[in-house]
């Protein structure tokens, strides 16, 4: 099977209707960049209190907030996270209402608004064990005090009820993603007088926290800066690799498609009020060295032809040298795009930021090695000679490998 | 070139098991839980994978350095009355420089003494400078003060672990974090009471008895005005918990002698029990010899007054002296439970941290998450891993097996080199995982694309696969380094996943510089061998 037999696309010739594309992209996620939604930033990097929370049923978000304004938060930000049929929510503090002296407070308060509170019926379950929201010690204790099946304080109760509380967390965590829907449920998990105690002496709140993250300001800031390093490094890291291994003109090319890639991506971010987090920025990172991938095999060609045929007028061999990867190019950027689609569509929603970033880059960081680095080689042989410096782009070093 | 081959078949067989024991090491046995418990033996899951809780704390050494110089102050100040220097007044005049010292109104008749004084005794430790009107300053000499900001995290990091052992966290990491910035990060796997686990590790637990100077007032702006409105300069306010004392309820200011009589690790033993007469939990405490010695002269010497127990700034125990006490005392204020009592002993025996620890950054994975997000991780990965082979297999034929296998061997590979290594495979190595399968991919597609190049130009199948390999190859290593430039940037920038990322895609993609490039060429040659001369192969 062959999907592009000796294809002859003369896509130079294109080359207006390229710039004219990644100008629209690239214009376009700049205004959204300074005029529109800015960067949406990840509380890694603005500071913060994000606490996930997931509930039995669908979340009443206009109770989480009168719930978080009973306990003195100030104006929590109420989100619904994922799909809607998996009842979460995030709640956010911004960087400010994260107290420095106490940063670990939001998240006491916000699990304490939502334990008092959202539940109409928190009141008479007071006193009560929250199967959703016990830790494993505790539902351990809880048992070996109440002692259900009349063991005493014996090695074996222990033992019993320590099973019997790993039995319910077990379903609790795995099959049930943290919120048990009934108490029948647990029929069949624990022996029937456990059962009978939890029914009694138990309730379900009917939330559970799935994670907590709390950035410090200045903790984020270091973050940012970190994250502005590594990609100023990395894209320094490869303009250099190139340098050395073809001529400074090709890492020049080869970085500024890169950088078209990342602004795109970034931009897409934007238009799309997706939050960058640090995850995000390993995905640009990895996408640098992608999108650099796809341009070293364009050059690699560009190279190996000007070295076989120093005669043929630069546009024709760059053409050529598309089209002969062209196969290689469409397939490996298809195959790789379908695996991190897999990622898109199948690896949760921790990762659909990260994943989202790599969907659009393959896209992006394909299209560049042949729309945008391969072009610039050609438009700066055109100056040179336009300004009478003779043609030669560097036929370049032989590769010494 | 048959002997050839079969060493070299040999030799990837072995590296395969070699890496097969990697990841499985010898399992139990050979049900599904067995060889599931047999994998995360051998491979170490993240925080966001397993639960569990990550923080950051910032070690406030400033705080160590102020407490170093008010226990010198104290000392001039002892060292001046014994040498009959009177008048000279001790202070430290900016809050922003712990490290400095100031003494303003030495008579002029004991400038000599003074000078003399200080440099015998503090001149290790400072350096002393005279100034105008008989005063001088002292400033704690940097070597002196960085040791003392290195001991104060050395110290905490010291403490913080034996809480969290007596917490019974499996394998809890505790360890200076971000070079020279005194922080301190700590990863507590499959942690989830979270507020326990935090009074226990920011509690400082510095306890100490000062004499009780005044009070009690109902709040801080009542205090300073029946001060005159200011503090003296040897004394300090201090709020009580409710239950403090019989007569206080609501937490009272007392004005307390800012001086303890002792103080922070003069603390022998304790431990939590019931009080006698009201039987509610409280705390009994043992001191030391030295520190029984202080307390018994100060208590039969202030018979009838006023003392405060006071933890971490805040008044615990507010009592008369009755009669001397020697190395004993009680805290019950704050109406403990059981477990607070225990916890708060445990504290105590454990010892104080030099400094108090500030919040810089938490992160919490709860375990019904992490569960949900290995599933999805998992998932994700076969499928995209079979989309893959799948089209291989369509597009290449014969030559696509090919692929599959190297692509095979190099996720064995990878998994087996995080077995060995002891690297932490977090969500993002999950995807990085994910990311290998698809870029280890181009490099057998650039062969393969080559060799039908190559065929196409008329050559015999044997030469098109030996120009195909030694054509890719210049292409296929720059590629891969590019790509290992950027995940050791983001190894050497990123933290907790995001480096779990780079080492899992750094490592696949050197796996994978063998298996496309070597191992795939020996199956072709493998392939090439079973063929007559110019029989075409299916690629």
């Amino acid at each position: 099977m062959e999907l592009f037999h000796n294809p002859r696309i003369d896509w130079l010739g294109k080359k207006w209707y390229f710039l004219a594309f990644s100008l629209i992209f690239s214009i376009s996620g700049l205004i959204s960049l300074f005029f529109w939604h800015h960067l949406p930033l990840d509380v890694d990097f603005r500071g913060g209190t994000v606490v996930r929370v997931k509930f039995a049923e669908k979340p009443n978000v206009d109770h989480i907030r009168s719930a978080a304004n009973k306990a003195g938060l100030k104006d929590p930000r109420i989100t619904a996270f994922g799909p809607a049929d998996h009842h979460e929510v995030l709640i956010t503090l911004s960087g400010e209402a994260t107290n420095q002296a106490a940063i670990d407070q939001g998240r006491a308060t916000i699990i304490r608004a939502l334990t008092q509170n959202y539940s109409p019926e928190a009141a008479q379950n007071q006193g009560k064990l929250d199967l959703d929201n016990a830790t494993s010690e505790a539902l351990t204790n809880w048992l070996e005090q109440q002692d259900p099946e009349h063991l005493g304080a014996t090695v074996a109760a222990e033992t019993k009820y320590q099973a019997q509380a790993d039995a319910v967390l077990h379903l609790r965590d795995g099959e049930d993603s943290g919120v048990i829907p009934s108490l029948v449920d647990l029929r069949g998990v624990v022996d029937p007088a456990v059962l009978s105690a939890f029914q009694q002496g138990s309730y379900l709140s009917g939330f559970s926290v799935r994670s907590v993250e709390i950035v410090g300001a200045e903790v984020g800031t270091q973050l940012q800066h970190q994250a502005e390093l590594a990609t100023l490094y990395s894209l320094g890291g490869m303009l250099v690799y190139l340098w050395f291994r073809f001529e400074f003109i090709y890492g020049v090319a080869a970085v500024v498609a890169c950088f078209h890639d990342t602004l795109i991506t970034v931009g897409a971010f934007s238009l799309r009020n997706m939050e960058v987090s640090l995850t995000v920025i390993a995905a640009i990172l990895t996408l640098i060295g992608y999108s650099m991938n796809d341009t070293i095999v364009v050059f690699d060609r560009i190279r190996e032809n000007l070295r076989l045929s120093r005669r043929e007028p630069l546009p024709d061999l760059v053409n050529r040298s598309i089209n002969q990867t062209l196969s290689r190019t469409v397939l490996t950027s298809g195959l790789t795009f379908l695996t991190v689609l897999s990622l898109y569509k199948l690896g949760g929603q921790v990762l659909h930021p990260f994943s989202f970033a790599l969907v659009v880059g393959i896209l992006i960081g394909t299209y560049s090695s042949i729309a945008v680095a391969a072009p610039m080689l050609v438009a700066w042989q055109e100056w040179r000679a336009g300004r009478g410096r003779g043609a030669a782009l560097p036929a370049a070093k032989k590769a010494k490998v | 070139m048959q002997k050839n081959l079969r060493t070299k078949t040999i030799g990837i067989i072995a590296i395969l098991l070699f890496f097969i024991y990697g990841i499985f090491g010898i399992p139990g046995g050979f049900s599904g839980t067995a060889i599931r418990n047999s994998i995360l033996k051998r491979i170490h899951l993240g925080l966001d994978l397993k639960g569990g809780m990550h923080l950051v704390l910032q070690v406030e050494v400033n705080e160590a350095v102020g407490a170093q110089t008010d226990s010198d102050s104290a000392s001039i100040q002892n060292a001046f009355q014994q040498n009959g220097i009177i008048g000279a007044s001790i202070a430290k005049p900016d809050t922003n420089r712990p490290d400095f010292i100031q003494i303003t109104g030495v008579p002029a008749a004991h400038t000599a003494d003074v000078s003399s004084l200080l440099n015998s005794q503090f001149g290790s430790q400072y350096d002393i400078a005279p100034g105008p009107n008989n005063s001088w300053t002292l400033a704690m000499k940097p070597t002196v003060e960085s040791d003392l900001k290195q001991r104060a995290l050395d110290r905490s990091i010291d403490v913080i672990q034996s809480r969290i052992n007596s917490l019974g966290v499996t394998e809890p990491i505790v360890e200076p974090y971000q070079l020279g910035s005194y922080q301190i990060l700590v990863e507590l796997p499959g942690v989830d009471d979270l507020s326990r686990v935090e009074n226990v590790i920011q509690s400082t637990a510095r306890l100490s008895t000062h004499a009780v100077l005044g009070g009690p007032w109902p709040d801080q702006q009542t205090a300073l005005q029946s001060l005159g409105g200011m503090v003296p300069p040897d004394a300090e306010l201090a709020q009580s918990v409710p239950g403090a004392s019989s007569d206080t309820s609501t937490g009272e200011w007392y004005e307390l002698s800012k001086i303890p009589v002792w103080g922070g690790t003069d603390i022998r033993d304790a431990k939590a029990d019931n009080d006698q007469q009201t039987n509610e939990p409280e705390v009994v405490f043992y001191l030391t010899n030295a520190a029984g010695d202080k307390f018994g002269q100060f208590t039969s010497a202030n018979i009838g007054k006023d003392m405060a127990i006071v933890l971490d700034n805040r008044i615990y125990e507010v009592a008369v002296i009755k009669g001397e006490i020697h190395d004993t005392g009680n805290i019950s204020g704050g109406n403990m439970s059981m477990q607070q009592a225990q916890d708060l002993s445990m504290l105590l025996r454990t010892g104080a941290l030099p400094a108090s620890l500030k919040y810089l950054q938490e992160e919490t994975v709860g375990p019904s998450l992490g569960a949900d997000s290995i599933h999805q991780g998992v998932v994700a990965s076969i499928v995209g891993m079979l989309a893959v082979m799948i089209f291989m297999l369509i597009y290449y034929k014969g030559a696509g097996i090919n692929a599959d296998l190297a692509l095979f061997l190099n996720l064995v590979i990878l998994l087996g080199f995080m077995g060995f290594s002891g690297a932490v495979l977090t969500l993002p190595g999950i995807a990085g995982v994910i990311l290998t399968i698809g870029m280890g991919v181009d490099s057998n597609v650039l062969i393969f694309e080559r060799i039908r190049e190559e065929l196409r130009a008329g050559k015999s199948p044997a030469a098109a696969v030996d120009q195909g390999f030694s054509h890719a190859w210049t292409t296929i290593l720059d590629t891969h380094v590019t790509t290992i430039v950027s995940a050791l940037i983001l190894f050497i920038f990123g933290t907790g996943p995001v480096k779990g990322f780079a080492v899992t895609l750094s490592f696949g993609l050197a796996a994978n510089l063998f298996t496309a490039v070597f191992v795939s060429r020996v199956i072709f040659d493998a392939h090439l061998s079973h063929k007559l001369h110019g029989e075409p192969i299916s690629i």
